[in-house]
C-alpha cells in the first residue's frame, strides 16, 4: 500500500530533509523497513534495539496514535497519512 | 441585554474596565459574568520566553486578574527576535522584572506575581498552589515533565505548547483525561531533539502557538467551546498546515494510568538525563 509519510521538521534530517513523501508497506513495521531502504539509518532512529518505537516519538496513522491501535503491526491502507512526531520542548 | 442590565452586572468593574473589556463583554459567550470569571482567575505561566510572552500578554490584556510568571533567566539580546514581553533596554534584566513591567503597562488593573527561581521538585507545589491553570512554556524536557506531574498531582489543568524551527504543538491536559506522559512516555536522549537555541525557531511561530494557548486558557476559564483536551494541534508554518491528532489517556501511564507508580515528584534532571538547571547556568 502506498501512503503519504509526513516528518516533523526536527527529524527531517533522517529522510534527507524530505518533509513529505510516499512510501509502501502493509503495516507500520514494513513501512519503516521501506523507508530504511531509501534512507539508511532511519530505522535505528525510530526503533529501539528491541524493535519498539522510541517512547519520545509517536507514529500516527491519520490522526490515531499507533500505540492505541496495533503498534508496529497496525495495518495501513492506500491513501493513509503516516506521521512521525517526536516530542518538542522548545518554549523560549 | 439592555444598558441597565449591563450596568447592574458591571457593578464590580470600574467605568474604565468596562470600556477596556467592552469587546469581550458585548459577546454573549463572555458578557459581564464571564469577564468577572476572568478577573477572578489565577493563571501561572512557566517561562517568560517565546511562548510565555504572548500568553501572558493576552491574558493581561484580556483581564485575567492574577497572572503568575516563573522564570529565573535574564533578558538576552537573542531573545528579542520573539519574546515580546522584553525590550532592547531590558537586556541583562531579570525576565520576570521586564515581564511584570510590560504586563502592568498593558493593564494596570491586574495582579502580576513573579517567581524568580527555576521550577523544581522542591518548589513546584508551593508555586502552583494558588493558581487555577498552568501554562507550559518551558524550554526543556525536565521542566515539561515536572509541570505535567506537579499539575496532575495538584489537580490542575495544563495548557501545553511547544515550538521548534517552523513547527508547533499545543494541547490541554486535565486530570483524568490524559497527560504529557500519555503522549510521550519518556523524553528523548539528551542531544537528540535540539532546543530552540540549538536549532532555531521562527519568531512568529511562538506568537502563533502562544495565541492558541492563550485562547485555550480563556475558554477554560469561561467554560465555553470545545477545548483541546484529547487533541494535539500540529502547526506546520512552512506549509501553513494545521492538523489535529488524537491524544488518549494511557491506562498504563505511570502518572495517570490505572496503576500509577508516580505519586510524588521525582528528580527530573535524572529522568531526562540532563544536568540540573541553575540560575548560574542561565546567566553564563
Amino acid at each position: 500500500m502506498t501512503v503519504t509519510v509526513k516528518m516533523a521538521a526536527v527529524i527531517q534530517k533522517l529522510t534527507d530533509n524530505q518533509k513529505e513523501f510516499t512510501a509502501d508497506g502493509n503495516d507500520i513495521y514494513n513501512l519503516i523497513l521501506n523507508i530504511e531502504n531509501r534512507y539508511p539509518g532511519f530505522q535505528s532512529q525510530i526503533l529501539t534495539e528491541s524493535e519498539e518505537v522510541h517512547q519520545f516519538l509517536n507514529i500516527y496513522v491519520n490522526d490515531e496514535d499507533i500505540r492505541f491501535l496495533a503498534g508496529l503491526q497496525t495495518i495501513i491502507n492506500a491513501g493513509d497519512t503516516v506521521s512521525f512526531l517526536p516530542a518538542l520542548a522548545g518554549g523560549q | 441585554m439592555n444598558k441597565a442590565e449591563v450596568s447592574d452586572n458591571n457593578a464590580s468593574f470600574t467605568p474604565d474596565e468596562v470600556m477596556r473589556y467592552s469587546r469581550h463583554m458585548i459577546m454573549d459567550q463572555v458578557g459581564p459574568i464571564g469577564q468577572r470569571k476572568l478577573k477572578d482567575a489565577k493563571v501561572l505561566i512557566v517561562g517568560a520566553g517565546g511562548l510565555g510572552s504572548p500568553v501572558a500578554t493576552y491574558l493581561a490584556l484580556g483581564g485575567v486578574g492574577t497572572v503568575g510568571v516563573v522564570d529565573f533567566d535574564v533578558v538576552d539580546l537573542s531573545n528579542l527576535q520573539r519574546q515580546i514581553l522584553h525590550r532592547t533596554e531590558d537586556v541583562g534584566k531579570p525576565k520576570i522584572e521586564s515581564a511584570k513591567e510590560s504586563l502592568l503597562s498593558y493593564n494596570p488593573n491586574i495582579e502580576v506575581r513573579t517567581f524568580e527561581e527555576p521550577l523544581v521538585s522542591d518548589n513546584a507545589f508551593r508555586i502552583l498552589e494558588d493558581f487555577d491553570i498552568v501554562v507550559n512554556g518551558a524550554d526543556n524536557f525536565a521542566t515539561r515533565y515536572l509541570v505535567c506531574d506537579a499539575a496532575f498531582l495538584a489537580g490542575k489543568t495544563v495548557v501545553d505548547g511547544s515550538v521548534l524551527l517552523f513547527d508547533g504543538q499545543a494541547t490541554v491536559y486535565k486530570p483524568g483525561s490524559g497527560c504529557y506522559r500519555c503522549l510521550y512516555p519518556a523524553p528523548p536522549p539528551p542531544g537528540l531533539v535540539p532546543s530552540c537555541a540549538e536549532a532555531g525557531v521562527l519568531g512568529a511561530m511562538t506568537g502563533l502557538v502562544g495565541s492558541v494557548q492563550a485562547t485555550e486558557v480563556f475558554k477554560e476559564i469561561l467554560g465555553i467551546g470545545e477545548n483541546l483536551i484529547g487533541r494535539l494541534i500540529l502547526i506546520d508554518s512552512l506549509n501553513m498546515e494545521f492538523r489535529m491528532m488524537k491524544i488518549k489517556r494511557d491506562p498504563k501511564c505511570p502518572l495517570c494510568g490505572d496503576n500509577p507508580t508516580i505519586k510524588e515528584l521525582i528528580d527530573y534532571d535524572q529522568f531526562c538525563g540532563t544536568p540540573p538547571v541553575t540560575a548560574l547556568d542561565a546567566q553564563s
